[in-house]
């Protein structure tokens, strides 16, 4: 039978849809965030949630992100499953304290007794000047507390199902948008359905190289991948890691006893970086299978910095991954046809905008 | 007052007073291994509150909650147990002095970073108002709270969604070891509240007949939809900021000043207070004396015999 379902919707549409569905489904699903029902209405990702759902369950908040995120778990323990959103990670971080002392823990210090169902979208700023304290990709942080999930979905499909996931999940949920994957569209069902929060998953088989990927950085991989395979007949295993807490590092353990290498592109700091992490369990579970040292490609251990002359070349790219291919592999630029993979795999337009050399879908 | 109410309070107070001070008797022999932070000398606060609420209320507090989960209703067996890291503790060994729990009488959670849980009990009261019900969520902070932002970002989100929760704050003037005038501007705490549009009372938190009808006197009103309330007793810190002994010796503040406050003790003044007025009888304080002494016994006892919990049980509920 054919997939009668191959309807394309943006990433932002996609979470729009998840929290619509999930409000109709739910009523004790609300919504709260600065900017939730202006005009902007969050890159248009709450449009119209207001009008259809009322005031009594789609708020804006006040400027008070340690207070709502506080305010939101007495909620979610008194029944309710809030979704909070913050449009950049770099505000939720006045809310540490919440999120970490009591939304993380409430659950465990209390022997099992009550819960926090609690989504938190962060989005991840970047490009245009975001600078210092607007483009911060800090799931490691997240990620090293236990009793927090984080999960950072890659395309339109999973942005949706993982959505509607984390709404249902009886813990806090910390869900994380590259701001530069909103725009990307993908197949998406109409009808409302789930996506696993603990499960990476192969977007591109190969069988030469494994590369392990986190949200946005798994667009620029599969431009690599493309490539390399097209241009060099390099065949590379892209994992879209989709979660950061729990880690499935299985799905990498897995390809990597098949491949032998691994490259893991992250979105955050190289140093104490999820990528360092899942290297480590790769090599606690695979070393035997190796054939080089695994490749972390992150961005450098400094502020993203504003003026687009210091941020040329600060993120990674789908060369900087390409690059690393060839390294695992043996070679270098004087590889045949490498000036024709870096031809075809460069940045058209400027550096500090969205990338559109993938428009999706995937 | 009816001899009944004079009873419960009377009762109520003289019982947190009877665990406490058992609890500090015992606390030496090293069985009960965590930080604790007792309340004699500020029952009246707990006691006042804890008697106008309904068992379908809420309550969250803070470190210094036995009084509050005593006065709301909570087990003294889970409490006992939880000292003692035993494992039918209200957090199964894993929360002790500072983390009490017994969602059966509502109160909800307490836990001893300062202001934590005063943005949950807003958020109790925001899940109440948008389910409808009727219920109201008291939250207990002390004067050191007015230190914390949070506490500051809570009241906001209460007086703006007109919320049903009680802040009830017991000033006993001191964080730690440093009065309250070293940290703060000398004006009263309740402007705070009443400047972020929130009705405010006060009063003598040693006047456990004050403290309950003023808090009637809010919930009725709370209940009426026309919340949130605030309202502020003085109260003192008889003992050491933690622990179980006096610390007067530190010199933070003089032993005459601890004394002048032991004079208008909560419990002893509303003792002579239903004895002068007949509400009660010296026979009915001593049977209520003995009666205390009998539960305390036997909690003391269940505690003891319960198990205790392994590390292989400290790995479970991680995530729900």
């Amino acid at each position: 039978m054919l997939n009668a379902n191959t309807r394309e919707i943006s990433y932002i549409e996609a979470i729009r849809e998840a929290l619509d569905q999930s409000m109709a489904q739910d009523d004790r699903v609300i919504v709260i965030g600065e900017g939730v029902p202006d005009p902007k209405a969050i890159f248009n990702s709450t449009l119209g949630l207001q009008e259809k759902y009322g005031k009594d369950r789609v708020f804006d908040m006040p400027l008070s992100e340690n207070g709502v995120t506080g305010t939101c778990i007495g909620a979610s323990i008194s029944g309710m499953r809030p979704v909070l959103i913050h449009q950049r990670m770099d505000f939720a971080l006045l809310s540490l304290d919440q999120l970490i002392n009591n939304a993380a823990k409430w659950h465990y210090m209390f022997n099992g007794k009550s819960n926090v169902p609690l989504v938190i979208r962060m989005i991840i700023g970047r490009g245009w000047g975001q600078g210092p304290q607007h483009s911060q990709s800090l799931q490691a942080l997240f990620a090293l507390v236990p009793g927090l999930k984080v999960v950072m979905p890659t395309t339109a499909h999973d942005a949706k199902g993982m959505m509607v996931s984390a709404i249902k999940d009886n813990n806090p949920v910390i869900f994380l948008e590259h701001r530069w994957l909103h725009s990307i569209i993908d197949t998406v069902p109409e009808s409302m359905y789930e996506v696993p929060l603990d499960k990476a998953k192969i977007i591109h088989e190969g069988s030469d190289i494994t590369i392990a990927a986190f949200s946005y950085m798994t667009i620029e991989a599969l431009i690599a991948t493309r490539a390399l395979l097209s241009i060099m007949e390099i065949s590379v295993e892209l994992i879209d890691m989709r979660s950061v807490s729990p880690l499935d590092s299985q799905t990498v353990i897995d390809s990597v006893k098949k491949t032998g290498r691994l490259i893991v592109a992250d979105t955050a700091y190289k140093t104490g970086s999820i990528a360092a992490e899942l290297i480590s369990q790769v090599l606690e579970g695979a070393f035997e299978s190796l054939k080089e040292a695994p490749i972390r490609v992150c961005s450098p251990d400094f502020p993203t910095p504003t003026a687009p002359s210091m941020t040329e070349g600060y993120y990674p790219t789908s060369g900087t991954i390409a690059d690393a291919v060839l390294k695992l592999l043996g070679k270098d630029s004087r590889a045949n046809s490498y000036q024709e993979l870096k031809l075809t795999i460069a940045r058209k337009g400027m550096h500090d905008i969205p990338n559109r050399e993938f428009k999706g879908p995937f | 007052m009816s001899p009944n109410l004079a009873y419960q309070f009377l009762y109520s107070m003289l019982r947190i007073r009877r665990i406490e001070e058992g609890l500090a008797k015992r606390y030496a022999e090293q069985e009960m291994r965590c930080p604790m932070h007792l309340c004699i000398g500020q029952e009246a606060t707990a006691v006042g509150v804890g008697v106008a609420l309904s068992v379908s209320d809420k309550m969250y507090s803070n470190h210094r909650a036995h009084g509050h989960y005593l006065a709301k209703g909570g087990s003294l067996n889970a409490m006992i147990a939880e000292l003692y890291g035993r494992a039918s503790g209200c957090c199964g060994g894993r929360g002790g002095s500072m983390h009490m729990i017994d969602l059966d009488v509502g109160f909800m959670g307490a836990t001893p970073i300062v202001g934590g849980t005063v943005p949950l009990a807003v958020g109790s009261a925001w899940a109440s108002k948008l389910q409808k019900k009727t219920d109201v969520t008291a939250i207990f902070l002390g004067d050191g709270c007015f230190e914390e932002g949070v506490v500051h970002e809570s009241l906001n989100f209460a007086a703006l969604h007109h919320l049903p929760v009680l802040f009830v704050c017991e000033n006993n003037d001191f964080s730690v070891y440093t009065r309250r005038i070293e940290r703060q501007p000398d004006r009263p705490i309740h402007q705070i509240a009443a400047a972020h549009g929130i009705k405010t009372a006060h009063g003598d938190g040693n006047d456990v007949e004050l403290v309950f009808n003023l808090t009637n006197n809010a919930l009725e009103d709370l209940r009426a939809g026309n919340g949130p309330w605030f309202l502020e007793f003085s109260t003192y810190r008889w003992r050491e900021h933690c622990g179980p002994d006096y610390d007067d010796h530190l010199q933070y503040r003089t032993s005459q000043e601890a004394e002048n406050v032991k004079a208008v003790c909560p419990i002893a003044t509303f003792e002579r207070f239903v004895l002068d007025t007949q509400l009660l009888s010296r026979a009915d304080i001593e049977k209520m004396e003995s009666d205390i002494q009998a539960e305390i016994n036997q909690s003391f006892a269940f505690a003891l015999a319960d198990h205790k919990p392994t590390l292989e049980d400290a790995r479970a509920y991680v995530y729900a």
